[in-house]
């Protein structure tokens, strides 16, 4: 290039001075693409990180909507004073913990309030009076409420009946599936660790340190083998299916009965069962292993696993809301093992939910309601969005059939194991159950019973079916009979003078 | 500067008529814009209490009283000026106010609106002392280097001073606190525009050729380095690195307009990336400031919990297109400097991406208004100082906001006009007189030049 360079044109500050202002336009685009980027494309995923508190925040901003039992909230919101407005407070946490399940602002919510979070917390769409609207002005719904089917007695009857031991009790109203009672113990107060505090956080750590388990809820989510109870699902399967046509003829059954394909005799709990030409009425009133393995194995794996599945067993999605546990009876078993299966032994188990509907299906004339927990919910000012409907859960047996387990189950409470069952003024139809466990059945046997009430001479499907079980007690002789029995009746009593 | 034409056109012309000083529309948008101020006030105690806060209506007195003494002032004083300028700078001024009262309702134990006021009312003061006794512009020229030496000493003087949060950028005397740095930048933008109008051609036409770059001698370019270098030098040794980038923005942006080489601005940046990246490299300080930009998200899975980006982020986030509304949103999870290098999230949740827009646009517009002036100007000197402080403006805007935005790493810089901090507050009065002044001068009909 030439050394004595040509003086060129040069831009002047107006030009530069225009450019130097279209750099600072461009900046400030660059600020507004990037506003948009994070405000519009990335909001989503920003708004949902587990480290944002708003969430948090809005949620707990306003009164949770409360749950009801027999129309009187039995939840509550306090103000906390601190970051996030409310907390949940329980009226009398621990008679319905079973029920509710908590909601904490630590430990998030489970069971009822859990299930129905949405409604409670008021982000349900269903609480939207202008759902577009409501999502442009940011307004929030206040909380709905939630009324369950509980009744209060019941429920009274049934955590007081428990006391102090390791049990459960559910209670079914059988023509509509509506729960009467679901009870736990030992029990624990959800609301003490419903706030952020430390306090909170004690209470929960002493919780779940406890080898008592109390959060543990034992009438859904925890399954026992039902033993004898169980015998009620065999004699309606044995009858359904022909295997047995009178229960007051002798059922062929020998004695002793040897397990198939074992030399091991299947022993009874009371010598007047080892003879045979036992009746089915006979054996479920003396609870006879031998003829109930006996009529199992004769009934068959595949219907003894139909009738089982059609009071709920082997269903892992049953939800009342809340999911309960799946209650097993093996699909895959030898003959020996049916017989064990069939009074309650070997592999299976159930909730105490699956046993209160052995009893309503059988209550019900055969029909088996789907168990609820929720009768209605509605807005904060009462406006009804949702209401329960009975729905079947499945046809168990036929009406013919219920009513032959029925007279089974009132004999057994009538001259039977279930004595203590009995209600002056009203037919009890109950089974007892008296389930071993442990290794070598060391264990404290599992004490279990059954049953239904009505008031005497009614024609009606009884209001009241009922499972209850004591997990561990003190008590030096342990019977369903003797421990579950005088609970199901008090639970049993309290729904028919209510009725 | 949208419409280059006619804009390059118009100072040139002879006025055909008479010149609308526009003090009347200047008038109604100074009313506006303290009706929006106060409305926004109300509308926070509205969201936050269910009622307007008691002193709404002398709140809105003394905003009013003071934006009509300031619009008094100029029609008496610069008749002739932008008359934009005053409403948006009372308009940015206001909303700060507001978004300050507003998070001073979340922490109680802190309220520093009636401070921010007050130190409002002493840069609208400053400003109008400022359209007061200067009457022209030109005279600053004779003061550039008295100028410079100022800023360096206001410079070096926190570094006396204990640091605070990690930068040495205080001056603390008894209970007030100042950031000298802020009004260094104006005395430096001086100082470049007085020697870029006088060396500019110098700078531009000779020296030596190096390939196809013309680098100036060293003897022209030399002291504008050495002032710079020695800037630099200290608010790296005080970790002050808004104010550095700031400052080093502003010297390559008033090169470039003085001289039209774009190869400067080529060599500038080249520059700025070595630096930088030796200072992140160098600089612990810095380092964490560069990881947080590339991944804001990374103290939460390190289980360590949200930090500020990632709050900033959130509360931007939750704002939305439309914003939660004044007083609903949760932006003091953010903490620490909520309501200084942070309060743009805050309008960002509560007035969402169309107020963030808006406001976005509102400093583009005084930008602008900076610029148009620099261009109508006819004396260099003026031309320089009024485009270096718009360009001033908009790269505080972008240095402070692109940070909380996450668009660049975070570095400390306040929000003009809005950021709560006296220092910062009362230097933008003294930009937006400076412009006041010379957009007088620039649209001032002929007739009436001499004064």
């Amino acid at each position: 290039m030439a050394k004595p360079r040509k003086p060129q044109r040069r831009h002047g500050i107006s030009t530069t001075g225009r450019r130097a202002g279209t750099f600072c336009l461009l900046l400030v685009l660059a600020l507004i693409g990037q506003a948009t980027w994070i405000q519009v494309f990335q909001a989503k995923a920003y708004d949902d990180n587990a480290a944002n508190q708003r969430t948090a925040i809005q949620r707990y901003a306003q009164p949770r909507g409360n749950i009801l039992v027999g129309g009187t909230p039995i939840t509550g919101s306090a103000p906390t004073g601190g970051r996030f407005d409310f907390k949940r407070t329980y009226t009398d946490g621990s008679q319905y913990a079973a029920v509710t399940g908590f909601s904490s602002q630590i430990y998030g919510n489970t069971q009822l309030e859990g299930t129905e979070d949405s409604l409670l917390s008021g982000t349900d769409n269903r609480l939207a009076g202008w759902a577009l609207w409501d999502e442009i002005s940011r307004k929030q719904n206040p909380g709905g409420d939630v009324y369950t089917t509980i009744s209060k007695a019941a429920q009274q009857a049934a955590m007081q009946g428990l006391g102090n031991q390791k049990g459960a009790v559910a209670a079914i109203e059988p023509s509509t599936g509506r729960i009467l009672a679901l009870a736990s113990t030992p029990s624990y107060d959800p609301g003490s660790f419903a706030g952020s505090g430390s306090g909170d956080q004690n209470a929960w750590n002493a919780l779940q340190a406890d080898t008592n388990q109390p959060m543990l809820n034992r009438a859904l989510r925890q399954t026992y083998p039902p033993g004898s109870t169980f015998k009620v699902v065999t004699a309606a399967a044995a009858l359904a299916n022909g295997t047995v046509t009178d229960i007051n003829a002798p059922t062929g059954a020998p004695s002793p009965y040897v397990l198939p394909g074992t030399t091991t005799t299947l022993v009874n709990d009371t010598s007047a069962c080892d003879r045979s030409g036992l009746t089915l009425d006979t054996a479920m009133v003396l609870s006879c292993n031998s003829v109930l393995g006996y009529l199992g194995v004769q009934t068959g794996l595949d219907k003894m696993t139909a009738m089982a599945e059609n009071f709920g067993f082997n269903d892992a999605k049953l939800d009342i809301p809340v999911r309960a546990a799946r209650s097993n009876f093996d699909t895959r078993m030898n003959q020996s093992q049916v017989a064990l299966s069939s009074i309650g032994q070997f592999d299976t188990a159930a909730t105490p939910l699956v046993m209160a509907m052995v009893a309503a299906g059988v209550a019900n004339n055969g029909t088996v309601m789907y168990p609820q927990l929720v009768d209605k919910l509605t807005k904060a000012d009462g406006t009804t969005v949702q209401l329960m409907k009975p729905s079947t859960y499945k046809q168990a047996t036929s009406p013919a059939v219920a009513g032959q387990v029925q007279q089974l189950m009132t004999d057994v409470v009538e001259n039977g194991t279930g004595r203590n069952a009995r209600i002056s003024g009203a037919t009890v139809g109950g089974k007892t159950g008296t389930a071993q466990h442990g290794v070598d059945n060391s264990g404290t046997p599992y004490a279990w019973f059954i049953s239904w009430a009505k008031p005497a001479g009614s024609s009606a499907v009884p209001p009241v079916a009922v499972a209850v079980v004591i997990a561990d007690s003190n008590a030096t002789d342990v019977t369903g009979g003797g421990l579950a029995a005088p609970i199901a009746k008090s639970v049993m009593q309290a729904v028919l003078q209510d009725h | 500067m949208a419409t280059p034409s006619a804009l390059a056109a118009a100072p040139r012309l002879p006025p055909t008529g008479p010149v609308r000083s526009g003090r009347n529309v200047e008038l109604v948008l100074v009313l506006a814009a303290v009706g929006i101020a106060v409305f926004g006030y109300v509308e926070v105690g509205v969201n936050i209490d269910g009622r307007a806060p008691s002193d709404a209506a002398s709140y809105g007195a003394a905003l009013a009283a003071l934006a009509l003494l300031a619009h008094g002032v100029i029609r008496w004083k610069a008749r002739y000026a932008d008359p934009l300028l005053l409403p948006l700078a009372i308009l940015l001024n206001g909303i700060g106010l507001v978004v300050i009262y507003r998070l001073d309702r979340a922490t109680p134990s802190s309220h520093v609106a009636p401070t921010q006021l007050l130190w409002s009312t002493l840069g609208v003061a400053l400003c109008l002392a400022v359209i007061l006794v200067l009457r022209d512009h030109r005279i600053l020229q004779r003061y550039a280097y008295i100028g410079a030496l100022a800023a360096l000493v206001l410079l070096i003087l926190p570094i006396f001073f204990p640091p605070v949060y990690g930068s040495r950028i205080w001056v603390t005397v008894g209970p007030l606190s100042f950031q000298p740095g802020e009004f260094a930048k104006i005395l430096l933008a001086v100082f470049f525009a007085a020697y870029l109008a006088v060396h500019r051609d110098a700078l531009a036409l000779t020296g030596r050729q190096i390939w196809r770059w013309q680098l100036p001698r060293g003897r022209v370019i030399g002291p504008v380095l050495l002032v710079w270098a020695a800037f630099v030098g200290v608010l790296v040794l005080e970790t002050d690195l808004g104010t550095s980038l700031l400052l080093f923005g502003l010297f390559v942006v008033m090169l470039y307009v003085a001289t039209a080489r774009s190869g400067w601005i080529t060599i500038g940046l080249l520059l700025a990336s070595v630096g930088a990246v030796t200072v992140g490299w160098l600089s612990p300080h810095v380092h964490s400031r560069v990881v947080d930009w590339l991944h804001p998200l990374a103290s939460i899975s390190a289980g360590q919990g949200a930090n500020q980006i990632a709050q900033s982020l959130f509360a931007f986030a939750a704002g939305g297109i439309l914003g939660t509304g004044l007083g609903l949103g949760h932006s003091i999870l953010i903490g620490f400097a909520a309501k200084s290098d942070f309060i743009l999230a805050t309008i960002g949740e509560e007035l969402g991406l169309v107020g963030l827009t808006g406001l976005f646009l509102l400093y583009a517009l005084l930008v602008s208004r900076g610029v148009r002036t620099g261009i109508a100007l006819r004396d260099p000197f003026g031309r320089l100082l009024a485009i270096g402080l718009a360009a001033l403006i908009a790269i505080q805007v972008f240095v402070v906001a692109g940070g909380v935005l996450d668009l660049i790493p975070l570095t400390g810089l306040t929000l003009p006009f809005i950021a709560q901090g006296g220092s910062s507050v009362v230097t933008n009065w003294i930009i937006i007189a400076l412009l006041v002044r010379m957009s007088d001068i620039a649209r001032r009909p002929p007739s009436t030049e001499e004064v």
